[in-house]
Formats: C-alpha cells, structure tokens, sequence
C-alpha cells in the first residue's frame, strides 16, 4: 500500500497539523511515513500545502507532482492541484469559498462542507478534522485507535483533553460527506 | 532508555543527533532553511543534561571561529548554516582545515546566488566539494537523502573529522531539511571526558601542562619547505580518505541500461522516477554518492561503464556532472538535467528527460 496524498488550503486552516496527525498514525501502524510542508514567504492568509506519503515500503521521492489523493480547501489550490490527481484518484474539497467546482470526469470527487458544519456548530477550530473525516471515510486507512494514539503523539499534553471532541470532529466529518462525481 | 522511533524534521534530527552522540558544542545563526537546528537545541536545552554548550554567535563568522577555537581544544564541536552563511565560513573552514582539526559543519542548501531564495537547491556543490575557502584543501562531505541519514551522518562526520584530523560537511537542502520522516534514535552517549581526550587528541590544547611540551594550534608556516611538508601530510590524508571511505548505494542497477547518477533529495526524487520508467520498460538504475567528496570515482567508472547512457540529475546548473564524467572518462556519453534558483524538478519530468535522452 502506498497513498500519496496533498493537502492544500490557507494557512491557519491547519493543512499541516492534518498531515501531521495522518503522519502520525500512520506510524503507530508501522508505515513508512513522509510530510513534507511547501515552506516559503507564506503566512496566515496565504496558500499552504503538505504532501504526506503513507507507504508499507522505503518512500521515494518525498516530493511528487502526481497524487492518490488532494483534499483540496480553496480556490487558488483547486486551480493548482485538481490536475495533479491521478487518473482513478480521489478529490475531496470543500466548497466553502469555491467558485469553480472540479470539472474531471476520471476521478473520484467528494465534498466535504466542512467549514459550513464547523461554524454551525461552534467548533471552528476543529475544520481540518471534519476534513479529515471525510478523507478516512472514503480511504480508511488508518483506524479509529491509531488515529486517537496519532493525536496524542501530534498533540502536547496540555491539548490531550481536546482529543475527544477531534474525534467527534472526525466522525462528523464522515456523517456529512458528499459524493460530487463517483466512478 | 534504548533505541527510539520518532517523527522529526531532518533539521531536528541533526540537532537531535548532536546531543545523542556526545557533541561538546554548536555555535551557530539561524538562517532559513536550516533555523530548526538552532531551535531543536534551544528547546532541548542539552547544556543542563549532558553539558553539551549551544550557542547562538553573533554571526557565521563567529560561529565557524567559535568552532575553530573548540576544536583546538579535542571537543567534538559543530555549526550549521545555509548557502549565503555558508560563504561566510569559508575562510574559517580553510583555517580549520590548515591546522588540522577536526569539526563538523552542516550546510542546508538554498537556492543562489547572492541571497538568491530560501527554497531547495544543490547549488553549492562545487563550493563544497573543491573547496570554497583558499588553499590545498578538501572538505569531506556527506551527503544525506532521508532523515535517518540526517541523523547518522552527525556521529559519522565526528568520526570522520577525527579520523582525518579535518572538517567534515554534511550537505543537505531544503528538502531533506524540512521534510519529516521517520528516524531510529540511538540511546544518549556521554561526552568524552577531558582523560580521554588527553590520551586521544595529543594534538589538542588542552592546557594540560604534565607532557611539558608545547601544544602549537596554527595554519600560519613562514618557511615554503615547512609549509609544503604540511601540504604533503594533509595531502597524504586525502589519499587515504579517497581509499577507504568513498561511498555510495546503488539502485536498481544490475539489468540497467541507463543511469541516473543524483544525491541528496534529487536522489530521492529519481528513485521515483526509475519506479515510473521501469513500468515503461526503460531499465534504469541510480547511483547515489554518499560521499560527494571523496566522490565514489571507482563505483560510478565500474557501474556506469557498463551503461548506453548516464544522467547525472542535479539541482543546479550541472555540477557533479564533472565528477561523473571524471569517473567514466569518455566511454560513455553523460547528459545533464537540473532545476535551479530553488525549483525541485518533479518526477515526472525527469522521465520527460530520460525519454528524451534514451530516444
């Protein structure tokens, strides 16, 4: 097995710490993992991204321009990385915020309103795991417990509390997602 | 406690693999993309458990003259920089280098010239590997493509650099520096003692006044016959080092056609690409220098010479290209493919290359 995915957004949505978390467990799991952050002049407001490779052999190449799968979370990173997912792949986005939806026919296209739901219910702060949700209800390749012993690692102790209601997020996150275009 | 596994930016493992080996001291100043070195030790505070010293100078400058000075004194010190504070420590470098010292240096590697970008290259390999300071002088340099290796090339450049009484450089970039990967930690070892390092390092200014011989650190030789003498000794070193610690791995080479020749994170990247083509049917291989200098010469003559054609991928302008064509002579024909000012080449369009060059 080996998923190469990219997640791609606004800095301060937390594209990194979901990467992270997903690196994470994907450790606990005994995989081969890489994450590797586009660092740059970026700041809060400006484009983010992270590539993460989760693989059962040694990874190549921690930097690719082809992916299993882009969670996709603005416009500017539509515009980049739509393209960029392989023939077959999967593309979860979020159509908050997004005027041009995905028009590729040979790939799977999930949505997952992740932002709308987050501030429905107060919980802003945990978007990038309703993301995350969506991500793992379509790939479930890391399970529940490695997901809660990845947060732990990911996460310090004095945030360890916040763990359940990540999970919740995560659950919600599956509940609301959405096939766009299904092969 | 024993062997570890843990997430961690190839920067920290640097920073991480100082304090586990026993290293006396850094002395360094933060530049992008290698700042989470300095930060790693800052937040780690090694000077309360193991007594290593971390110290942020008030320049590159300092900080390779803060080296030279421990080093004098048979402590297993280190900095790290990038590209433009590189430059900077050059005529350290050469100082360390002419009094026969042993010290470690890590060099992230930006894109340039001048100030040029903060993003990856391998732009300063000729800087590195031919010398950038004056004079007769090498640099061994190490050339890591993961984080464990980020991490093991720390206690294996101290290893080196006292080996060789000479400066070891582990060349890094952006990639390899930013990206996490999983590393295998070894357990904390102690630092050498001041015994040791006086039963060790004869040649260390240790003030220790029992032998009552004078212990004389220099690079400074007025007479040309003594000066060439030194020449000779060091020169003599590099001899052996070429001999006995020139290496690489290769991949994928025993039914190959072609051959990329890469290192660092473009080797990384051209592992992709001989997964991509070999499902093309091209049968491609890589040899990846571990050492850049010594460059494994014997290696890429035996592998190489037996290939149609040799790429040598790069992240500049075609650098260790000359290396390559060194190693092979002219028996076969060596192209070059790069990215540079900070671009990463893709996998992708590396094949783009290959089928270009295989046609």
């Amino acid at each position: 097995m080996t998923e190469e995915i990219i997640i791609a957004g606004f800095g301060g949505q937390g594209v990194l710490s979901m990467g992270k978390i997903l690196a994470y467990a994907g450790i606990m799991q005994d995989k081969e993992v890489s994450w590797l952050p586009s660092y740059g002049p970026e700041m809060r407001g400006g484009t983010s991204n992270v590539t993460v490779i989760l693989s059962d052999e040694r990874i190549c190449s921690p930097y690719l321009n082809q992916f299993d799968t882009a969670i996709i979370l603005n416009q500017q990173s539509m515009d980049k990385f739509e393209s960029a997912v392989k023939p077959g792949g999967l593309l979860i986005y979020d159509p908050n915020g997004i005027t041009e939806h995905p028009k590729r026919k040979d790939i799977n296209i999930y949505q997952v309103a992740a932002a709308d739901k987050a501030s429905e219910i107060g919980i802003s702060k945990l978007f990038n795991m309703i993301v995350l949700g969506g991500f793992l209800k379509v790939k479930p390749i890391i399970t529940g417990e490695m997901l809660e012993k990845g947060l732990k690692k990911s996460l310090p102790e004095r945030h360890h509390h916040l763990i359940p209601d990540n999970i919740k997020a995560v659950e919600i996150g599956k509940e609301i997602l959405k096939p766009y275009h299904v092969l | 406690m024993a062997k570890e596994l843990k997430l961690m930016k190839g920067n920290q493992a640097i920073a991480e693999a100082a304090i586990r080996c026993g290293c006396d001291g850094y002395f360094g100043y933060p530049i992008t993309p290698q700042s989470e070195v300095l930060e790693h030790l800052m937040a780690e505070r090694p000077y309360l458990t193991t007594g290593m010293a971390v110290l942020q100078a008030e320049s590159e400058l300092a900080s390779i003259n803060m080296v030279y000075a421990g080093a004098s004194t048979g402590k297993r010190v280190m900095t790290s920089s990038s590209s433009p504070g590189f430059s900077l420590m050059q005529e350290g470098l050469s100082y360390i280098a002419g009094a026969e010292l042993p010290a470690l240096c890590v060099n992230v590697v930006r894109g340039g010239p001048g100030l040029g970008t903060i993003q990856p290259s391998q732009s300063d390999y000729f800087q590195t590997t031919k010398g950038g300071g004056h004079g007769d002088y090498r640099l061994i340099t190490l050339a890591p493509a993961s984080v464990q290796e980020m991490y093991d090339f720390v206690e294996l450049g101290f290893d080196l650099a006292f080996k060789y009484r000479n400066p070891v450089a582990i060349l890094s970039d952006g990639v390899i520096g930013q990206v996490m990967e999983k590393v295998m930690v070894d357990d904390y070892k102690p630092r050498w003692t001041n015994e040791y390092i006086e039963k060790n390092c004869p040649w260390a200014a240790t003030g220790h006044r029992s032998t009552g011989k004078h212990r004389i650190v220099t690079s400074l030789e007025l007479e040309a016959l003594k000066q060439e003498a030194v020449n000779e000794r060091i020169q003599a070193k590099y001899r052996k080092c070429e001999e006995e610690d020139a290496r690489h791995e290769a991949i994928q080479c025993d039914d190959a056609e072609y051959l990329f020749v890469a290192y660092g994170s473009a080797a990384r990247i051209c592992m992709k690409t001989v997964e991509l083509a070999r499902a093309e049917g091209i049968k491609v291989g890589l040899v990846r220098p571990i050492t850049l200098w010594p460059f494994p010469t014997k290696a890429v003559a035996e592998i190489g010479g037996r290939m149609k054609k040799i790429m040598s991928v790069e992240m500049n302008a075609g650098q260790m290209i000359e290396d390559v064509k060194l190693a092979v002579g002219c028996k076969v024909p060596v192209e070059h493919y790069g990215r540079y000012g900070g671009v990463i080449p893709t996998p992708v369009e590396i094949l783009d290359a290959l089928k270009k060059m295989v046609k």
